[in-house]
């Protein structure tokens, strides 16, 4: 019986790899596409013409041969064991925070759990204990690399990044205490019970919480317009400027992958999930309605990185010092102020009202 | 000056306002800015991008493109190898021999007996145009300057002379005789480079 269970894990994890690799190299198309528009071009359109293949669908196929036959220079004063280490925490801690994700509806009656780890009550900690763990491979490549761009790279990342933790975790917890749980797919549950008719999404009943989550997630991600680690004009590149070929590959893997788990959690946290109203409710177990679920929240999460890209071409970098700003003076004292009011709400609703 | 010199202006910043602060009807309304771009693009197809091998792009009349040596209508090339342009140059890209002129040639005293121009060296400002006593020496609206080797790229009056009659009919001598009606800038010309 557990043989057949860690098969299954087994199997799902490479299914789940490979389609999160795949997703990624077509990501980047995407972005790359949606650049194009914001600035009034057109984009990669060319790549596969000849074979017949339209809109340069095969051109993250390129991309990734482009990286991999790229010549993979080491610089010879590096850090060489950190050097090649970090690149690889980068996108390890990137794809090992999709194992508590739900893609889909969970639970044992379900045909398949559409969970890697299924049943984790610690569901949202780990992501937030596993993504703040990409930091190590940002200041280690940093380091390691031994050049001021780099290292200052490094170091901003890690102060931005520890500073954004704590408005990410305190945004969560208002979400996690009205509905009672750390599980992500019980958060979706409770999203799907109506208020007088409106679904309980949590962008409704946490609008700050939304807020300031997604802010910090998108320093989170390292993106703009908080993309300091790596700011192109003043820092040549940050990080990875002395990664070259399929390592700097994998940081773009990387940071591409942790805005597949920043959109998830998003949806899964704020938009309901597979979540559709009136449509979709946790009882349904039939395989069709499995289907719709995971094709809603696939569905949302699509929308949420194009949102996330859409921000990229909209928004100017943050200077050093707003950035602080932004994190210690604005967004830790709402957070609170958010958790401290919700709490006090939830604990008066179950005292009063049930 | 000093701090509490009258004619000292201080400038304050603005003062955000609160919802300013809050950074986010700014975003949004970037958002709406670059959402419409987007959508400009992907519906009403305004990018403004040219496909170039199959579509051509057309430069503005007053572009610099590579050089060309004007004929007069004896097909002699114009150029009186006075020097000037060459002088002219900032780029010092031009290399001219001068010869006696024919005596056939009874309009001038010198011609020249090479002409090179180091096309990779120019950086097609355009000086030896203004310099030429003449309107001997030109720069066209040919733009796909391409070559497989340095070499390839070092133009020698053949060639200069061929540009001028690949341009003749597009681009009519800038400034001896006025545009005829109805011609525009260069237009997908064949390219005497390639
Ligand atoms: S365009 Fe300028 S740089 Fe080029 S040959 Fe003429 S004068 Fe020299
Ligand atoms: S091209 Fe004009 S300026 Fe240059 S040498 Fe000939 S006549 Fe003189």
């Amino acid at each position: 019986m557990t043989i057949w269970v860690l098969i299954g894990i087994l199997i799902k994890i490479l299914v789940i790899v490979g389609i999160t690799q795949g997703t990624v190299a077509y990501l980047i198309l995407v972005e790359r596409k949606i650049a194009a528009w914001a600035q009034d071009r057109i984009g990669p359109n060319r790549c596969g013409r000849t074979l017949g293949v339209p809109f340069a669908l095969i051109q993250p196929l390129a991309d990734g041969a482009k990286m991999l036959l790229k010549e993979d220079v080491i610089p010879k004063y590096v850090t060489k064991p950190l050097y090649l280490l970090a690149p690889w925490i980068a996108i390890v801690t990137a794809m090992i925070g999709f194992a508590v994700v739900p893609f889909g509806p969970t639970g044992p009656e379900q045909i398949i759990d559409f969970q890697l780890a299924p049943n984790v009550d610690i569901g949202i900690l780990y992501v937030l204990a596993v993504g703040s763990l990409a930091v190590y491979g940002v200041i280690l490549a940093g380091w390691a690399s031994n050049n001021k761009y780099s290292f200052i790279g490094g170091l901003r990342s890690s102060a931005q990044l520890i500073s954004y933790e704590i408005p990410l975790g305190l945004s969560i917890l208002g979400m996690v205490l009205i509905a009672g749980s750390l599980d992500l797919s019980k958060i979706i549950n409770w999203q799907t019970q109506k208020f007088y008719g409106i679904p309980c999404w949590g962008v409704l009943a946490q609008p700050l919480g939304f807020i300031l989550f997604f802010t910090s997630a998108f320093a989170e991600t390292n993106r703009l317009p908080f993309d300091l680690p790596e700011s192109e004009q003043e820092l040549v590149g940050g990080f990875h400027t002395e990664y070259s070929a399929m390592k700097f590959g994998m940081f773009f893997l990387g940071e591409y992958l942790h805005v597949i788990t920043v959109s998830f959690i998003t949806v899964i946290l704020f938009f309901g999930g597979w979540d559709f109203p009136y449509l979709t409710y946790p009882e349904q177990t039939a395989w069709y309605w499995t289907i719709l679920k995971v094709a809603v929240i696939t569905i949302k999460v699509m929308i949420a990185i194009i949102f996330i890209m859409w921000i990229r071409w909209t928004l100017p970098r943050f200077r050093y010092d707003q950035l602080m700003d932004l994190a210690w003076k604005s967004m830790i004292p709402l957070a609170l102020i958010n958790l401290v009011a919700t709490a006090a709400i939830v604990q008066l609703v179950r005292t009063y009202w049930s | 000056m000093r701090l509490d010199d009258p004619k000292l202006k201080k400038i304050e910043p603005p003062r955000l306002s609160l919802a300013d602060r809050f950074f986010l009807p700014q975003v949004a309304a970037g958002l709406l800015v670059t959402g419409k771009h987007i959508l400009d693009v992907l519906i009403k197809d305004t990018a403004i991008t040219v496909q170039y091998p199959e579509v051509q792009h057309v430069p503005s009349p007053v572009y610099r493109g590579v050089h060309r040596l004007n004929k007069d209508e004896e097909g002699r090339p114009k150029c009186v190898a006075c020097m000037l342009c060459a002088t002219a140059c900032p780029a010092h890209c031009i290399d001219i021999v001068g010869a006696t002129a024919p005596e056939s040639w009874p309009d001038r005293e010198k011609y020249p007996e090479s002409f090179v121009i180091d096309e990779l060296r120019c950086i097609y400002c355009g000086m030896c145009e203004e310099a030429c006593p003449v309107e001997a020496i030109e720069l066209t609206g040919l733009y796909d300057l391409t070559g497989l080797s340095r070499e390839e790229m070092i133009f020698d009056k053949t060639k200069l002379l061929s540009v001028f009659d690949v341009t003749r009919d597009a681009e009519p001598m800038k400034f001896t005789t006025p545009p005829p009606a109805g011609t525009g800038p260069t237009q997908a010309l064949e390219s005497p480079v390639s």
